[in-house]
């Protein structure tokens, strides 16, 4: 038989007292001493269920594969062929595997916060945000539980990668450093569609801003032609994109390109916190 | 100084505002421990707001409602901790099986990894889903979903289970069933306050209840005292029309129906 917790045994009188910790609740958490044990918690428990539900339907997986081979089967061999992108030493399907694999990511992140709308819609949220989940948290975890998503995406790509005969880079801490980067982005990108979520509050006006902003962003980067190549306008707007600086970590730790790791990881990890820390404030607005 | 514990509920002057529109005008309620309380009024009359605030979702200015003697405004994590909620829509989530689900809650409750298990076995047992808890939710009927978020509102042996609707758009099995879980809830000793729409389930579930109307509470007592208010003969929903007047509205902004509609068309 179900065997219920005894109700907490707070006096009457000290009702509007503060009251520190009235209840035996056995449950907490050896996790609650530290935060930030609490808040890794918290992040592994919807990075399982993204987890389980890719395991239980990887269709996804596959359909969205469709894209970036289209990125590096058709463009990146027409492109090749033209010889009209200075890239270096490298080819450039070489130059174009790292943006195609943060492009992949953007795409699937960009539209994440549609289904937290989804979520609210269903009520998921509500009963998600009554549980001990500060806002910031649940916000973080998403982030990280679309990164596996992504994360898998950018396996599939760097299969693709294996097949057409691209050669990167495969020592075991540059691939590491690539993950994180890919990680972080796909975070940055979807606390951005959470927050663009938490402004405009339905899944259609997200849709067209999330259409609206993907290709600027992609265009706006280093994903498809160095930023040399940009007018100088359009390079002003690619050094305050962070897709940018995912790409040239990808490059740096994938094909040796120049790259200033400690800028591109430092200019990803702060996004990453504003985009948190934004979504989180904005996040109450939906349950509302 | 009283020795009484603190009510599992108590609401006191309970106000709030959505931009302009006043959705609580006032709510004075007290819930005691060990009761099923049903709050009982139309569409908009400010029943799921009421819970939004205890469960914390919505902010309360501090001094108006209280969870176990715990301010919603000041403790909210603690708060939280205690409670176990159902939302009106089917919440569970389609692309998980049962078993799943419920372990996402336990994470998301800090139930030890050593006892977890045991724990998501347990509820799903008591909630008679044991044996299709592998099974993906989307399978589910809908008194089997309803059935699965009871289950995860269980799986941190919650001192208070707040259910919002609990069987709108259900079929009178999927209702039947539902009613048995929350009577065996009181059986266990747990408060349950519940907002309802349907007064047949009022009367039949509820030690008492509150008639609530445009953000206030119009009458609070036991089935039979209010429906006794009214006449003899008369029920529940005598006293209900009796007490909010014939100011009933068709009911609830655009939000609310789309809501209710959706859960209908998700149970099918």
């Amino acid at each position: 038989m179900f065997a219920r917790r005894a109700a907490p045994p707070v006096d009457s009188a000290d009702r509007t007292a503060t009251v520190t910790d009235p209840a035996p609740v056995t449950d907490v958490p050896a996790a609650e001493k530290s935060f930030v044990v609490w808040y890794l918690a918290r992040i592994q428990a919807f990075c399982i269920a993204e987890l389980q539900k890719i395991r239980h339907d990887r269709t996804e997986l596959v359909t969205r594969a469709v894209q970036p081979a289209l990125w590096l089967v058709i463009f990146g061999q027409t492109v090749s062929r033209l010889h009209a992108i200075p890239t270096g030493n490298l080819t450039y399907e070489q130059f174009l595997a790292p943006g195609v694999l943060a492009q992949s990511g953007l795409f699937v992140a960009v539209f994440y916060g549609i289904q937290v709308i989804w979520e609210r819609d269903a009520g998921v949220l509500a009963k998600v945000l009554s549980t001990p989940t500060p806002r910031g948290a649940f916000v973080t975890a998403k982030a990280f539980s679309a990164s596996v998503r992504v994360f898998a995406q950018a396996v599939v790509v760097m299969v693709l990668c294996v097949i057409l005969g691209i050669h990167l880079n495969w020592n075991p801490l540059n691939l590491f450093g690539a993950a994180c980067a890919v990680v972080l982005g796909a975070g940055f990108f979807t606390t951005l569609s959470m927050t663009i979520a938490g402004l405009v509050l339905s899944r259609e006006r997200l849709m067209g801003i999330g259409q609206m902003i993907t290709m600027p962003l992609f265009f706006a980067s280093n994903a498809l032609y160095p930023v040399a190549a940009m007018p100088e306008w359009l390079q002003v707007l690619s050094r305050v994109n962070p897709l940018t600086y995912e790409v040239n970590a990808l490059r740096g730790l994938l094909l040796g390109t120049p790259a200033t790791l400690w800028l591109d990881f430092t200019v990803l990890i702060g996004s990453l916190v504003i985009g948190i820390t934004v979504s989180a404030k904005l996040l109450p607005r939906l349950v509302r | 100084m009283s020795s009484d514990p603190a009510p599992a509920v108590e609401c006191r002057g309970l106000e709030y505002r959505f931009g302009d529109k006043l959705a609580l005008a006032g709510v004075d309620l007290q819930v005691e421990r060990g009761e099923v309380f049903g709050l009982l009024g139309p569409n908009g009359a400010g029943k799921t707001t009421t819970i939004r605030v205890l469960t914390t979702l919505l902010p309360a200015p501090a001094g108006h409602a209280f969870v176990f003697g715990l301010d919603v405004h000041d403790h909210a994590m603690q708060v939280r901790r205690h409670l176990g909620y159902v939302p009106q829509q089917l919440s569970a989530d389609g692309s998980l099986s049962g078993r799943e689900n419920v372990q996402l809650f336990a994470r998301l409750f800090d139930v030890p990894r050593r006892v977890r298990d045991a724990r998501v076995d347990e509820v799903l047992e008591l909630m008679g889903i044991a044996d299709s808890a592998d099974q993906l939710v989307s399978t589910y009927s809908g008194g089997m979903v309803r059935r699965l978020e009871l289950a995860q509102a269980l799986i941190n042996r919650p001192a208070l289970v707040i259910l919002d609707e609990p069987t709108i758009g259900l079929d009178p099995v999927g209702r039947s069933s539902v009613w048995d879980r929350i009577n065996e809830l009181r059986d266990a000793g747990l408060t349950v306050l519940i907002t309802t729409h349907y007064m047949e389930e009022a009367e039949s579930l509820c030690d008492r209840v509150a008639l609530v109307h445009q953000g206030t509470v119009r009458a609070v007592g036991t089935p039979a005292e209010l429906a006794r208010r009214v006449g003899p003969e008369a029920n529940l929903e005598d006293a209900f029309r009796s007490l909010v007047g014939d100011e009933l509205r068709e009911g609830g902004d655009l939000r609310d129906v789309r809501s209710t509609r959706r859960t209908a068309g998700r149970l099918g």
